[in-house]
Parts: C-alpha cells; structure tokens; sequence
C-alpha cells in the first residue's frame, strides 16, 4: 500500500507530525516538543526519498499517480502525480523543512509548538501545492499554505510584522482569487479540474490570454515578478529567520513552478505571444532590482531583492522557449533554494547575538567569528554566481540559451554578474572585513555545533551542485523536453 | 375520501402542529416555575427540538406533497430546511443559555418565543401560498421584535427593538403590497397557479412588474441585502448577544426557503426581471458590506455588515437562475449559518456577568488565553473570508461557479476582487488573537455542553471543508426533488 501512495506519505507525514507537535506542545518543557518536530521532519524528509531514487528518468510524464474521487458534484478528484519538474522541488521542500527546524532550535523561545508546528503543516501544504494534479486541490494547497506563512511572520516577526504579513496575504490572495476563475472557467469548458485535461483543450487566443493573466496574477506575485514585487523585500524583513528561508527557498519556486504547471502548457499561444513582455519583465527584474539590492542598509532587504533578482533569471529561462534555458531555469530555482536558504541563515545567526540586520552597525566580523565568515564568503560567492557554486551552473545555461535567442537579451542577463557580485561582496566587505567596528561586534562568539552542522550541510549541497549538476538535470530533462514539445502545439482551434 | 385528505394534512403539518403545541406548554409550564427549576423549560425546549426532527425524519418521502388545498407544501427541501432550522435553534439555546441566565433574561418567555419564532420559519419554508407565506413570516418577525426587546432596561436594545419593528413592519407592508399587485394581475395567491397564470401570458405586465419590485424590496429586506439593509448593523449591535444569534443565523434559513418559493416555483417566468434587481443588490451588497466592515471597531457590528456581504454572495447563486445556482445558493446559506453560529458562539464564550466582549479589543491575545478556542475563531474567520480548506471556500466557489456558469464573467471578477477587500477585515481578528498581547486575563470557562458544541461548530467548518460533498449532495437532493 505504502508502495503506490509515496506521494501522499509525503504531504501527510509532515502535517500529521505538526499536529502531534501542537498536541503534546508544552512551552514550559519546549526541549521535547522541538525533538518531536524534528524527528518529524526527518521523517517528513525520508519518505520523500523514494521519489529520487525510484523516479524513471527516461519517462517525462507524471509519476507515482494516485487518483480518488474526492468531490463528484464537481468532478474533482484527489489526484496527485509528479514529474521531473517537481521532485527536485518536493525533496528541496522536505529538506528546507530539516534546516529550518533546527535553525530555530534555540532562537525560538516563544510558543516553540505552534512555531514548529506551523513549518511542519506548511512543509506538507507545499509539497501538496507541488503534486496535485487537479485544479481545486491545487488551489486548497496553495492557499491553504498561506494560513501558517500569515502567522509565522505576524507572531514571531520583527516589530513591523502586522503590516508586512497582511501586505504578504492579501497581495498573494488577490493574485489567487483570478486563477480561482480561471479554473472554474477552464471546468465549464471540459467538465473537468483535471490539470492533464487542460492541456488537451482547445481554447481561441482571446480566451488563452484571459487565463494567462490570471494565472499571470497568481504566479507572478509569487515569483516576485516585477512590478507586483513590493511585498517580499517587506514579509522578508519581518518575518523570523526559518520564514525567511522558507518564503525564499520554497514559496518563491511555487510561483515559477505554476508557470511551468499551468500558464505554459495550457495557454501556450499565449505563452508565446506574451513571451517579449514576459521576458522584458524578468530583465527590468534581473537589472532594475540589482541596482535597488545595491543600495540597501538592511542586510535581509538586500538579500530579498537579490532574491527577485534571481528569479528574473529563472522566468527569463522559461520564457526563452529552449531546452537549455528552461532546464537552466529549474537549476537556477534549486541552487537558489541553497543559496538564499544559507544566506538568510547566515543573516540570522548574525541578528541572533547582536539584534540588528543593519549593515552599519558591522565591521571586521571575520576577527571574532572566523569559521562563520568562511562560511558566508562561500555564500556569498554562490550568490555572485562564482563558478564552482552551484549559483553559476543554473546562470550560465539562461545566458546561453539568451545569447541563441537575441544577443541583447544575454547581455542584460549577464549584467548581473557584475551587479550580483557588486551588491553581495560590498555587503561582505561592510559587515566581514575591515576593522572591528564597535564592541559588540568584538564581543561575537563564532558558531556553535548546530549553527556549523546546519550551514555545513548547506556549502556541500551549493558546492556539490556547483560541480555536479547532473542529478537535477537528469530528473528534469526528459520533461522539459516533454513540456517543449507541448508548447510549440498550438492549442486555438481550426 | 375526505378523511383521507384531512388525515394527510395533518400528518404533512405535523412538525408544525406539535412545536405549536409545545411552544404553549414551555409557556405554561414556566408559569409554575421557581427560578431554580427553570431548567426543565430549557430541557423541554430542547426536547421539542428533537422530538420535531423525529417526526420530520419519519414523515419524509423524496416528493412533493401538497396539503390544505394547495396552501402548505411537504417537500424534501422544506423537510430537509427544517432540520437544519432545529439543529441551528438547539446550537443557539445551547450558547445563549448561560448569557441569558446571567442577565435576567432566563425566563419561560424567552424559550416560548424562540420556539414560535421557529414555528414561523417552519411555516415560511414549508409556504406554497402568498397567506401562509406571509402569516410564517410576520409570526417570525413578532417573536424576534420581542426578542430583541427582551433585555427592556437596556436603552439599547429597546431602540434597536423599535427600529426593526418600524422598518420590519415597512417591509411587510411593502411586500404585502406587491403580493396584492401580483393578486390583481393573475388572480391567484397560490403560487403553483401564479406561475400557471403568468407561463399562459394572460398577466398584465405593467402591474405584475411593479408587484414585483416591491415583493423583490420586501424580500431583501428580509435577507438584508443592499439598499434595504440600514437596520441590520443597529439590530445586530443593540440586541442582546444571544439574541442577535439567533436573529443572524436560522432565520436565513427561512429567508432563503422564502426567496426560493417567491421568486422561483411563484414567479419564475419573471427570472429575467428580478434577475436584473438581483444582480444591483449582489454587486452593492458585497461592495458596501465589505468595505464598511472595515471600518467597524465592534465585533457584532463587523458581522452584520459581513452578513450583508454574505448575502450578497448568496445572492449569486439565486442570479443565475439555475438549479446548479440555487442549490448553490442553498449550500452557501448552510455554511453561512453554521459560522455565523460560530461566531456569536465565541463572543458568547467570551461574555460574562458585566462584561460584553463584543468590542475587538476583546479578542486581543486570545491565542495567549487559550489556543483551542483561538484556533476555532481562526478557521471561522478564514471560512468567512473564503479561505481553504474550509468550509467557506466551498461557499464562494459553488456560487461562483454557478454565476460564472450563467455567463457572469465580469460579475464574478468584481465579487473576487471584493472577497480580498474583505479579507482584509476577518485577518484583523486574527492579528488580534495571534499577535497582540491579551488585556483581558479573566478565565475561559465554558459550561462542558456549550464547549463540546463550540468544538463541534469549529471542526465542522474545517472537516466540512476538506469534505463537502455530503453536503453538497444533500442540498442537491433538497432542490433537485422539490422544483420541477
């Protein structure tokens, strides 16, 4: 039985274990309740395995099926499936989810249930979003993940959290709430929530453009594209360090992931008739928002902008219409999965012992933290998109397959190598190097086991994949290669 | 052959029949009781409740039966309105009781009314004819005036109680008005005949669409939707708590049964007509609902003006003239009331003697005072805002849909774009449970029936949630057996 349904195990373990967690939850005794979190999300993280190791890489449609009637008046069915696109996401997810456990081991001394509780829900809310295959039980996903995100920033956020966590819901509900008619829209043509049926159905451009931008709205809110961008930089500022690493590493991938998902294939006229403006956007993102990034004081602002930045690369390489950009694009969102994740951790051991992310108030770090500099050097190389990280492998592919599509695309693309390396590396210089600026930072104990074994894990994962790409390239390829196909169909029909 | 004929009506009345007849003995028995064994009027109350389900279930069979000349319908959708109408009025009795035992208002008259007032909705469901119709819906109206007048030292209550009455009686009059117009244009009160004499076209247009407008204002009076909602707020806010419970809640029931039997088996060769009037109420209702929610600092005020959103929504599925729309619209109103039924109900778990938590404020830290009832007030209020998975959700899509169905795009866009407006005002209350510190440390402590039926209430929004279809089949069984 456990055989067939991997998928559900995956999405069910994680939210079964956060509600023990906030049933036996105890915030006098919090030492038993952060163990049973974290055993849950091992576990949470080893039933996802199969899906690496039992996943066919030649096949590049939907694997590890199930399928029951869940909602008949509306034919709607709970039916889940994977393909290459999504496992790589489902095991960065299942892993975040280990990472962010133990960063907020100590850091987190109020309410430690429902804290640990609410990122082991979302963890299964989101691996949910990644492998349903109907339309509703998508969108119950999706939204539904919003629930926890909504209280993790407001009730262990910084000072300006209320604002910034409603901004985060109702800007990321009001770009749902259009795809909501989309769907509905796409069930009174075929009868149907099923994703797949989707894409067989012929639909008039007009009518393929209406249900581009509203998945449009909800995606690109998401990603964040340029110019629906103005919540991140804020939730991110806010939001405690796990909801930072969770919001970067995983909800941002949920967006570009819809893209791949469901705007292509099932408008892919559309797709393609929007793809100059599409990629216009992510450009002004990759350009636009690195020099914003340059000009930040707050090192988790910078870091976020640097975040949208990145993700203009990715919407560049699925717009390009190229398997190697598309490809790229996927690496780009993993590798930024590491990277951001490690980055925003880096921030939080920093805010841990001196309760300030500004960049002023830093200077000549490396003498009293030495370990955790090397550390966030490395991070921060990766973000530059140093060769050797696995930040480079994902950039370098967009800009080729830019450079086969319009030369100035790539050239603009690649502006953001210096710009990334300036905005990150000025950062590095401020806070890492230099004098001792004041005496708290003289005062600065270096990492302590936890801290080193969580961003230790994180520097094999950029590293291994900087030099080693192949494991995510070989689960994606015959997909994107699937999807490519697809997309160069057109659906408008006669 | 005669007696065969009475015989049925009978049995086909007799739910109504027998809450009659125990409305009277709650009345008379309580005049022998001290203030210590008033429970027994409460037992008897809830005993009724049962009993009346009982004979519902027993009596029902999937088809339409006419009794008292044509005048008073048995049919699924009357049977299965009137369980959700007992089950609806036990949650309200169970809430309101240590409420009302604690303000002075725990007397036999409180039970005897509400259990008439539940008479009227059961005769509005069960109306085939514009005088049963009418007579359920003025002995509902009576009991909730009193109702709302009961606590009658309080000044508030006593205003709030005056305005309805006016307005309610303006309503009345207003929509027995139109009735008399529909009258002279057909010739019929029995609704059956009404739709015969307009499908055969032998109506006057002229008359009949002005008889019309004002039965369509007197209706949405009654639903609250917008233009004719300026009592709702001042009713909802001025009542006693318990009171505005059960205002706000079962009485939709009979609101909805009313609307059904009015505007779609009376005069469904007019869809067209009220279409149009519908469809001005939809759009108001849920933009002036929404945004004026936003600005309200009291709690109950903030649910009327969600309830008159809500009805708004409701409205939606009754515009798509369709039975996928009005069994839609059947479903939303019993997810409506059910957290409407939560809502109060938290409000009442937080009132105690001298003390209204009806203010937001009140609900400041409440995740601090205690988690569980904090978490039921979140998934309420994430149903509210249409939030999965809950219940809610399934409310907003089953109507939208059956708009979108009907060929409504731009509608259901503005009504979405309104749903995020609102949300914005139900997150506000979770901000206060969640992320502001408790000014109010005074201990929760429930009695163990009403805590049991809160966490049913609570569980059920979001079990409901993850699994709608029992309900969905059961509002389609309700309509799709009853309007031919």
């Amino acid at each position: 039985m456990f055989e067939s349904n991997i998928l559900s195990l995956s999405i069910w373990v994680p939210v079964l274990a956060g509600i023990l967690v906030l049933a036996t939850g105890n915030d006098e005794r919090p030492g038993l309740t952060r163990w049973i979190a974290l055993l849950g999300s091992i576990a949470g993280f080893l039933v996802t395995l199969p899906l690496y190791t039992r996943f066919d890489r030649a096949d590049g449609g939907f694997q590890f099926q199930e399928g029951y009637n869940w909602i008949p008046s509306f034919n709607i069915h709970y039916h889940l499936g994977v393909d290459g696109l999504a496992v790589p996401l489902i095991l960065l997810t299942s892993f975040t989810t280990m990472i962010v456990v133990l960063a907020g081991w100590e850091v987190i001394q109020k309410r430690v249930a429902q804290y640990m509780a609410a990122f082991l829900i979302m963890s299964g809310l989101m691996i949910g979003v990644f492998s349903a295959l109907d339309g509703i039980l998508f969108y119950v996903f999706w939204e539904a993940m919003l629930i926890p995100m909504f209280l993790v920033i407001g009730i262990w956020g910084g000072p300006n959290r209320v604002y910034a966590t409603i901004k985060f819901f109702l800007y990321t509900l009001l770009g749902s709430l259009l795809m909501l008619v989309a769907f509905i829209y796409l069930f009174h043509q075929s009868n149907s929530f099923e994703i797949v049926d989707y894409y067989m159905l012929p639909l008039p451009l007009s009518v393929q453009l209406f249900i581009f931008f509203a998945f449009f709205m909800a995606f690109a809110v998401k990603i964040p594209m340029w110019p629906v961008h103005t919540w991140l930089p804020d939730a991110h500022v806010e939001a405690p360090t796990g909801g930072s690493v969770v919001l970067a590493a995983i909800m941002l991938k949920l967006g570009a992931y819809g893209f791949l998902r469901f705007a292509m294939p099932i408008a892919p006229d559309a797709a393609h008739y929007l793809a100059t403006p599409m990629i216009v956007l992510s450009l002004i993102a990759v350009v636009y928002i690195a020099f914003v990034a340059l000009a930040q004081q707050d090192m988790k602002k910078l870091i976020a902008y640097s975040s949208i930045s990145h993700m203009g690369f990715v919407t560049l390489g699925l717009f390009i219409f190229n398997p190697l950009g598309m490809e790229g694009g996927v690496v780009q969102m993993i590798s930024h999965g590491f990277i951001s994740g490690a980055m925003f951790l880096c921030v939080g051991v920093l805010y841990d012992r001196m309760h300030s992310r500004q960049i002023a108030d830093y200077g000549g770090v490396v003498n009293t933290m030495p370990t955790f500099t090397a550390f966030a050097v490395l991070f921060a190389m990766a973000n530059a998109g140093l060769p050797g990280t696995s930040g480079f492998v994902g950039e370098f592919m967009v800009i080729l397959a830019a450079v086969q599509e319009n030369f100035w695309y790539a050239f603009l693309a690649a502006t953001t190598l210096i710009l990334g390396a300036a905005y990150t590396l000025w950062m590095v210089k401020r806070v890492f190097f230099g004098a001792v600026g004041n005496s708290h930072v003289a005062e600065l104990q270096d990492l302590n086991k936890r801290e080193f074994v969580i961003l230790g894990v994180l520097a094999l994962m950029v590293l291994g994949f900087g030099l080693y790409p192949q494991p995510i390239t070989e689960l994606t390829h015959a997909t994107v290669e699937q999807l490519l196909t697809h997309l160069a169909q057109s659906k408008i029909p006669g | 052959m005669m007696n065969n004929a009475i015989t049925y009506d009978l049995i086909a009345a007799l739910p109504e029949i027998f809450v009659l007849c125990m409305a009277m003995v709650v009345l008379l028995v309580s005049l022998f009781l001290s203030a210590r064994t008033l429970y027994v009027s409460y037992i008897l109350t809830q005993v009724t409740l049962l009993g009346a389900a009982f004979i519902t279930v027993s009596t029902h069979i999937p088809a339409v039966g006419y009794a008292f000349n044509g005048m008073f319908v048995d049919d699924p959708l009357s049977d299965i309105l009137k369980l959700m109408i007992y089950l609806g009025t036990s949650m309200v009795l169970v809430y309101s009781r240590s409420y009302i035992a604690l303000r002075g208002m725990y007397r036999g008259e409180f039970f005897a009314l509400v259990l008439f007032a539940m008479l009227g909705m059961m005769i509005m469901v069960s109306g085939q004819h514009f005088l049963t119709l009418y007579m359920g819906l003025e002995l509902l109206s009576l009991c909730l005036y009193s109702l709302v007048a009961l606590d009658r030292d309080n000044p508030r209550s006593t205003e709030a109680a005056m305005k309805y009455f006016v307005l309610g009686a303006l309503a009345s009059g207003m929509l027995l008005y139109g009735m008399s117009m529909i009258y002279g244009a057909t010739g019929a009160l029995e609704l059956s005949q009404i739709n015969a004499a307009l499908f055969n076209g032998m109506a006057d247009r002229s008359v009949l669409i002005l008889g019309l407008v004002f039965v369509v204002a007197g209706v949405a009076f009654k639903l609250g939707a917008v233009p004719f909602q300026m009592w709702l707020p001042d009713v909802y806010h001025g009542a006693p708590t318990a009171v505005t419970l059960l205002v706000g809640s079962v009485p939709k029931f009979a609101a909805f049964a009313f609307v059904i039997r009015l505007l779609i088996q009376g005069l469904q060769v007019l869809t067209v007509d009220w279409q149009g009037m519908l469809i001005v109420m939809a759009v108001l209702s849920i933009s002036i609902g929404n945004i004026t929610a936003i600005a309200q600092t009291n709690l109950k005020r903030m649910l009327a003006y969600s309830t008159i959103s809500h009805i708004g929504f409701l409205l939606f599925g009754f515009l798509s003239g369709s039975m996928n729309g009005y069994i839609s619209s059947m479903f939303y109103i019993s997810a409506y009331v059910l957290m409407t039924l939560g809502g109060f109900g938290m409000i009442l778990l937080l009132s105690r003697k001298g003390f209204e938590a009806e203010n937001l404020d009140d609900f400041k830290g409440l995740n601090q005072r205690s988690p569980w009832y904090a978490f039921l007030m979140l998934l309420l209020m994430f149903s509210m805002a249409g939030v999965p998975p809950t219940l809610g959700f399934y409310a907003k899509f089953t109507v939208l849909q059956a708009a979108l169905q009907a060929g409504f795009v731009s509608l259901v866009i503005f009504a979405v774009l309104m749903a995020a407006v609102g949300a914005f005002y139900y997150l506000r209350i979770v901000k206060l449970m969640y992320f502001d510190e408790p000014q109010d440390h005074a201990p929760i402590t429930p009695s163990p029936d009403m805590a049991l039926v809160l966490g049913i209430n609570g569980m059920a929004i979001l079990i409901l949630g993850l699994m709608p279809q029992r309900l969905m089949e059961l509002c389609a069984y309700a309509i799709a057996h009853s309007l031919q």
